[in-house]
């Protein structure tokens, strides 16, 4: 078995994920994504996930090894955004060519190391592999060994080749390199007792920011948040922090997992979407650090500031209860964001007439039952054609979901909010929630529904303006 | 005479280049009723369908065979077969154009072998066309994909021999992968004109043109019909545009015996009266008036432009044939075409005025354009643009971050008229208005005082 082979099977094996624990020995092994249709898959690869999880290390080289395609057609496309580095803005790769691929990419690999290591003189460099130089051979692993001995600059790799499965597994092996090579390897400058990591948070729109404030204001440090703005020390030395927090569904579980495994930080899943999951969440911080010995007063602190907040928000999202009470949303979106939106919607008024689950686990689907009710409409799989017809038919008044499927509402002439990755607006914590309700009554009051939908006038033949009489 | 040279770096650092299969599957989107399919990873379809998405702005049809590992080894043949019958039953294309990627070259599996399997098998699939094109992704770049496929289309698809029902006013028109939606339209109207009926192959102004169908559609939503290249030998000539298409034209005379005429560019007042020129004597018709009023309009944007265009230090990264059409545009408004980069080998670009066009990146693109005046690329040339300071015209694929990139029109009179102000506009806003210290020698340039006179060195003297 390969080491590849075997950190996959690692991943299916994750004793944190209920999900693989309710499986048999067998069914487990044949992994946590189901088999892919030909001619009619969507969404992204293994690559596409590990460097979704990790391209948020601001101030790391991020290398793709492989041909132009990988990296060529794709970077520089998504919102993660950086309070300061802007490295991980410029996009790497070894370009492969016809003469790589017969003799090997090894070289190439070594040498562009050498080139980013000279030129830009990074604190890391991260180097991705994908399916062409994997099927070929290349050793990754044994490249980056050597570079980091020559050049003193960690070169990490990270196994995630395209056709090993789905951008969930490649969210998992990332979270695997960075155990492997990353988390422990330095010590921080200074600790304190309120130290913590957040864990799978991108800081898309800079969300992150929507939350980080109220954590100041609490004394609160982000020892590292993985991999949202992140520094790659800031990371390294993130195993000295005193409380986890999981943010993005089991994405990242294991990360949170082995750090409590190997340096006993306690971590808790919660999430930033929605007034009730922030306040929630703030608090489970609080109490974690408490119990680890933050003083006992943080408890009190966060209740007054989660009152503030929540109050804040209630007002701002009142202002547009009353024009959104009762319109209808059909949310197509995947795991987590399906029940934490959700609760953020309800509290604006909306009603969700169905949402997606293809992503989400049972106890995602538990919680959107408590939500939703029983016969909640829970869509597993929905066509685009689907999509095309209940927003045509005007059974939703709105859809939220990712931009892959923005055109099935836009030519049903209908609206659409992006909520997906490579959204602009950040929706994160008390702000955030405020943010969401004002972007969707944006959308629905917008002058140009009932324009678009109109008739050309003179598309009717007896309508015609200014037609002379015979 | 410009010597083309490579990059010898081994990293590239920020690409200009895209792969060859994305290539492919924008000019298999230029076909009505098409469904491109990736042979390769999923996220080979998926890195593709959103830099689509991005730059049009409009749902993309495009399917992957979502090889895994194990079947990437093994050989596709059940990928394949099974994402074709997929896809004809869920979206019942008229044509499946299958696309080649990097690692289902390496293992070398035979679609061609396949398809023949899957055609005897499968006789339901008689009524939809399958044409494969080998797209290697670590061979080439974005405009070979497109031309491969035309050319494949040509030979698969166009009817042998010269067709007994010659219609003297039917053109096939090849665009370069350069060609927006835009562009195709003005085209067509300007051939029209001349009572000419121009077939675009591909024809992406009826696919992505940004339009609204009555329907959901899971194809593409227009295009060049099987039928327009089927019967593509009863055209009396086939025009050419970009040196990239020449193969496909020269395919299409040997199948067909259509003689061909390539317009190696069609930006710029002497390129646009080349083209009225071949359009009268095809037509048999005069200019129209509407051309002599549109000509000189362009002559007087010229005249208008050329204050702000002249002396101008531009870099410009584009593929070939849109350098080449950007380049010679910027030098005959008076522009001194200061670095340019590409992506493939093309002679064409030897007769650049320049000392070296070099095939490279945008790192090598943003070293060669410091002093420069503007920067030309596609959107990814946007952190350049910031760090160096100067004015940024997007031009090419991907543009995401500004709206109408399909409608951006820069051939013939009125295409070329408008670049001139689209830019103008760009470098009269950049204008520098002089400053006390504009003309001041510095002490490095030999001046033996710094600065101003200071009041306090003064020697006063009372009035």
């Amino acid at each position: 078995m390969s080491s590849l082979a075997g950190k996959i099977q690692d991943a299916f094996q994750e004793p944190g994920c209920d999900k693989n624990q309710g499986k048999s020995e067998k069914e487990r092994k044949k992994g946590c994504t189901k088999q892919l249709q030909p001619g009619a898959a969507a969404g992204g690869c293994a690559f596409d996930g590990a460097k979704i999880a990790l391209q948020p290390f601001t101030d790391v080289a991020h290398l793709v090894h492989g041909p132009i395609a990988c990296e060529g057609n794709s970077w520089d496309n998504r919102g993660a955004l950086s309070s300061g580095p802007q490295l991980y803005r410029t996009s790497f790769t070894t370009d492969m060519n016809e003469h790589d691929v017969v003799f090997g990419g090894e070289k190439r690999l070594y040498k562009s190391i050498k080139e980013i290591v000279e030129k830009y003189a990074p604190p890391a460099v991260f180097v991705y592999q994908t399916c062409v130089p994997a099927m070929i051979g290349d050793d990754i692993e044994a490249v980056c060994k050597a570079a980091t001995a020559k050049f003193g600059t960690p070169v990490i790799p990270v196994n995630s080749p395209g056709f090993v499965g789905p951008k969930n597994l490649g969210n998992k092996l990332a979270s695997a390199a960075l155990l492997d090579h990353v988390i422990g390897t330095r010590e921080p400058e200074f600790t304190t007792p309120c130290d913590i990591n957040i864990i799978g948070e991108y800081n898309l729109a800079g969300e992150l920011w929507q939350v980080k404030p109220l954590l100041d204001e609490l004394g609160i440090r982000i020892l590292s948040c993985i991999s949202g703005d992140a520094r790659y020390n800031e990371v390294a030395a993130s195993h000295r922090a005193r409380a986890n927090m999981m943010v993005c569904s089991k994405a990242m579980i294991s990360v949170a997992r082995k750090m409590e495994e190997h340096w006993g930080i306690p971590f808790f899943e919660g999430s930033f979407y929605g007034i009730g999951d922030m306040s929630d969440s703030l608090r489970q911080i609080a109490k974690l650090l408490v119990e680890r010995g933050a003083p006992p007063d943080l408890l009190e602190r966060t209740e007054r500031v989660v009152e503030r907040e929540e109050a804040k928000a209630w007002a701002g999202i009142a202002e547009y209860k009353a024009r959104l009470l009762g319109k209808k949303v059909l949310l197509i979106t995947g795991g987590v964001k399906s029940w934490s939106v959700v609760a953020a919607l309800q509290e604006g008024g909306m009603e969700v007439v169905g949402t997606s689950v293809k992503k989400s686990t049972p106890e995602d689907k538990e919680r959107i039952k408590e939500l939703m009710g029983e016969d909640a409409h829970m869509i597993d799989n929905l066509a685009p054609r689907e999509m095309y017809a209940m927003l045509r038919d005007a059974q939703a008044d709105i859809m939220l979901s990712g931009g892959r499927t923005q055109f099935v509402a836009l030519k049903a002439k209908m609206p659409w909010l992006d909520i997906n990755q490579e959204r602009h607006h950040a929706y994160a914590g008390y702000a955030g929630m405020v943010a969401l309700v004002r972007e969707i009554d944006k959308s629905l009051s917008s002058p140009v529904w009932e324009q678009v939908r109109r008739a050309a006038p003179w598309d009717q033949a007896n309508t015609i303006p200014f037609a002379r009489v015979a | 005479m410009a010597a083309i040279v490579k990059s010898t770096k081994s990293c590239t650092v920020n690409p200009l280049k895209m792969s060859q299969p994305v290539g492919a599957a924008l000019a298999f989107l230029g076909l009505r009723g098409c469904m491109p399919l990736f042979h390769g990873s999923q996220g080979c379809t998926s890195f593709g369908l959103v830099l689509f998405v991005r730059h049009f702005r409009e749902a993309i049809p495009l399917q992957t065979t979502a090889m895994s590992e194990v079947a990437t080894v093994l050989g596709g043949i059940e990928n394949v077969e099974q994402a074709i019958l997929n896809i004809s039953k869920r979206a019942k294309p008229e044509i499946i154009g299958i696309c080649s990627t990097g690692v289902t070259e390496i293992k070398g599996d035979d679609v061609d072998g396949f398809l023949r399997t899957i055609r005897a098998k499968h006789p339901e699939l008689d009524g939809t066309a399958l044409v494969f094109v080998s797209t290697p992704d670590f061979k080439d770049a974005f405009q070979d994909g497109w031309a491969k496929t035309v050319t494949t289309l040509i030979e698969q698809v166009c009817e042998d021999g010269p067709s007994t029902r010659t219609d003297p006013r039917r053109i096939n028109v090849l665009p370069g992968a350069h060609v927006t939606p835009g562009d195709i339209d003005e085209l067509r109207n300007i051939f029209e004109d001349f009572g000419l009926e121009p077939i675009f192959l591909p024809d992406l102004s009826g696919s992505l043109d940004g339009h609204i169908p009555d329907d959901f559609t899971p194809t593409t939503l227009g295009g060049a019909s099987l039928e327009e290249i089927r019967t593509c030998n009863q055209a009396s000539w086939t025009v050419a545009i970009g040196e990239q298409m020449r193969p496909c034209a020269l395919a299409l005379e040997e199948k067909t015996g259509v003689p061909y005429v390539l317009f190696d560019r069609l930006t710029g007042l002497g390129p646009c009266d080349e083209l009225m020129s071949f359009l009268s004597g095809a037509s048999g018709l005069p200019v129209p008036v509407k051309y002599r009023r549109l000509r000189s309009q362009l002559v007087d944007a010229m005249l208008d432009g050329h204050f702000f265009f002249g002396g101008k230090k531009v870099a410009i990264g584009a593929e070939p044939d849109l350098l080449w059409s950007l380049g010679s545009f910027f030098a005959e408004m008076g522009c001194t075409l200061e670095a340019a980069v590409t992506t493939t080998e093309s002679f064409r670009l030897e007769a650049l005025p320049i000392e070296e066009v070099l095939i490279g990146d945008l790192e090598d693109l943003e070293r060669r354009a410091e002093g420069c005046d503007l920067l030309v690329t596609h959107s990814h040339g946007r952190q350049a643009a910031e760090r160096l300071g100067i004015p940024f015209f997007r031009a090419g694929l991907p543009i995401f971050d500004r709206l109408g990139a399909g409608h951006m029109v820069s051939v013939g009179y009125r295409g070329t008229r408008d670049l001139i102000f689209q830019v103008g506009n760009l470098l009269m806003a950049a204008e520098h208005q002089a400053v006390p210290d504009t003309w001041r020698t510095t002490p490095e340039d030999g001046a033996t005082r710094p600065g101003p006179v200071l009041s306090e060195f003064v020697t006063k003297e009372s009035p």
